[in-house]
């Protein structure tokens, strides 16, 4: 009996050992950037690995905040902000239009056109990327957000197949019921599924959020203006090899970007879970 | 399981739709967002592109039509696109097989049920919430570096005499991207996560009444009834694979010596650093061609992976 015992204790202790450690390695990284956002240049060179700066040197953010060419990080995020939100916003709410459209009603051509938007989820962007860029330069949308905003108004399939999901699982018979009571199809959009879709249109806008907000290639196409550069390709210009003086300030930065995106991670974790789980697709 | 599942489901869908009345109305009402969107901002490129692959174009001039010149000079004379297609393979089939057989191994700790598990998940997911952001790529560069954290651990065990930077070296430089992409783990672990926690526990305890051992129980229970989620997995993370670029642009530049040069990449510089927009077209529909490849292995398989189990449970 005891030594039963004792092999499942020995299991937890190994269980638990091996991730801890494991995590650890997976966590380093993240941890590094923080504390080296923290630590003054020469500790960022003498003692590179450690997690822990000896002195807490917060004017690495307000070196860094400064930005660069007399344009602050307070545009940058600004701007960042903007570029995200008008995109959420308009992902989210086209696709669940265009969702309910593909779930609920029955049309001509709709398993063709279906098929149509499954096979956009896997075709490369690079193929669109040459056009589209032609295509905005001649309407004049370069050094503007529209080239990152505009086509977000037009649906995304990873969305739409994303609440799809989530309005099979909802009863039929309240569209019906609905229906008899003489609710139109827009009646019973907006009434009776919109309410119940709200966590996978939560779940939507974060993923949105994340990948916008994340977005690099966009930017580095559309937009050359340094007063209207998001985030991301500002961190980029701030952080080249060739340009960087100050070390601690870089990685304040870099740190600070990543903000927004552990806010939401942690008061949202239940839907991002739930969102990957249940669609089971992207990176 | 999975597909009698999904077959009685779709019955169902059937019945209950076929109650009501086609509604062309409506219907088109509803998805035109998403199909003004696909003709103007997919069809019409897509169009526009293969057609530009057939011409010289540098934006400045009008473009030139020249046949089958790029795709020729792409296959004979370009040694820059054969290293591209090169690395990106390389990247893609050691970094994707790494990161599923990462994420199905921690997915397989996580499925117990233990105390602390939500957390050791939250920490174990968190690298993949912010892997393609400028930050990581640029922490990264910074880890491998000269100077970097890795050189600093080395050095202070003795096991490093003169500072080499990973990023910099031949050798090494691609292996630090593929690092990044199995240190992403996280998704994948959560569907596999979720994929785990749908096979009923009966059969692995009559297995284990039967006599088979913990290895028997993984290749003859788990990986058949994970089968479909693995695949998709694979087919959607390879597609993803091919496409990276922010990852060499930011930490390697493509380099050094183009051991690093991605398609993506590649692409990229043909198409806005050397203006040759007409080629840089034909890359990019030979890259759709070898995509499409494994976009027909998804369709075959639709009836897997079309069905979530997950929402059921």
């Amino acid at each position: 009996m005891k030594s039963i015992k004792q092999k499942r204790i020995l299991g937890t202790i190994l269980y638990h050992g091996f991730i801890w450690i494991f995590g650890f390695f997976m966590i380093y990284p993240i941890l590094w950037l923080i504390a080296s956002s923290f630590k003054d240049e020469a500790e960022i060179f003498q003692k590179s690995y450690s997690l822990i700066p000896s002195s807490l040197h917060f004017e690495n953010y307000i070196q860094g905040w400064k930005g660069f060419g007399d344009i602050t990080f307070a545009t940058f995020f600004k701007n960042s902000f903007v570029i995200v939100i008008l995109s959420t916003i308009g992902q989210v709410a086209s696709s669940a239009l265009v969702a309910y459209g593909f779930a609920r009603v029955k049309f001509a051509g709709q398993k063709l056109l279906f098929a149509c938007m499954i096979v956009t989820m896997l075709l490369p962007s690079q193929v669109l990327m040459i056009p589209q860029y032609i295509l905005f330069s001649k309407l004049g949308w370069i050094n503007s957000f529209k080239p990152l905003v505009v086509p977000s108004y037009f649906g995304y399939p990873f969305f739409i197949f994303l609440i799809m999901q989530f309005m099979d699982g909802i009863p039929r018979e309240l569209d019906e019921a609905a229906r008899i009571d003489g609710c139109n199809q827009w009646g019973i959009f907006a009434r009776i599924m919109l309410p119940l879709i709200v966590p996978a249109l939560i779940t939507s806008s974060i993923f949105s959020f994340y990948w916008k907000w994340q977005d690099f290639f966009g930017p580095l196409l559309y937009i050359k203006k340094p007063n209207l550069y998001p985030v991301s390709l500002a961190l980029k210009l701030f952080s080249d090899p060739a340009a960087v003086t100050d070390w601690g300030a870089m990685f304040a930065m870099s740190t600070l970007s990543l903000v927004p995106v552990f806010l939401i991670f942690i008061f949202f974790q239940k839907y991002i879970v739930e969102g990957i789980s249940t669609t089971g697709l992207k990176a | 399981m999975t597909n009698v599942a999904s077959k009685e489901k779709k019955q169902k869908r059937k019945k209950s739709i076929g109650k009501s009345e086609y509604n062309n109305l409506a219907g088109y009402a509803f998805i035109s967002p998403w199909l003004i969107g696909f003709i103007i901002f997919t069809v019409f490129p897509m169009l526009l592109a293969l057609y530009f692959s057939f011409t010289k174009y540098d934006v400045l001039s009008d473009p030139k039509w020249i046949g089958l010149e790029n795709y020729k000079n792409m296959f004979t004379s370009d040694d820059r696109f054969r290293t591209a297609l090169g690395v990106t393979f390389k990247y893609v089939f050691t970094a994707i097989p790494l990161r599923l057989a990462f994420a199905l191994f921690i997915a397989m700790l996580f499925v117990q049920n233990r105390k602390l598990v939500p957390l050791y998940r939250t920490v174990y997911y968190l690298p993949s919430i912010i892997g393609g952001s400028v930050a990581v790529a640029v922490m990264w560069r910074q880890l491998f570096g000269a100077n970097g954290a890795l050189n600093g651990v080395l050095s202070s065990l003795g096991l490093l005499k003169t500072q080499i930077s990973w990023i910099g070296n031949p050798n090494t430089a691609l292996w630090t991207l593929i690092l990044l992409a199995v240190w992403q783990f996280g998704s994948p672990m959560l569907i596999f996560l979720a994929g785990l926690k749908q096979i009923p526990i009966s059969y692995y305890e009559s297995a284990s009444i039967d006599g088979a051992n913990g290895f028997h129980q993984f290749t003859k229970i788990t990986l058949p009834m994970l089968s479909p989620i693995i695949f998709f997995n694979l087919v959607m993370q390879i597609i993803s694979g091919f496409m990276a670029f922010t990852e060499s642009y930011i930490i390697t530049q493509g380099g050094p010596f183009d051991k690093t040069l991605f398609y993506a990449l590649y692409l990229f510089q043909q198409g806005f650093q050397f203006y040759n927009m007409g080629y840089a077209c034909a890359l990019a529909w030979v890259l759709l061609a070898i995509m499409g490849i494994f976009t027909a292995l998804v369709f075959k398989s639709s009836n897997y992976w079309v069905y979530s189990e997950s929402k059921e449970g």
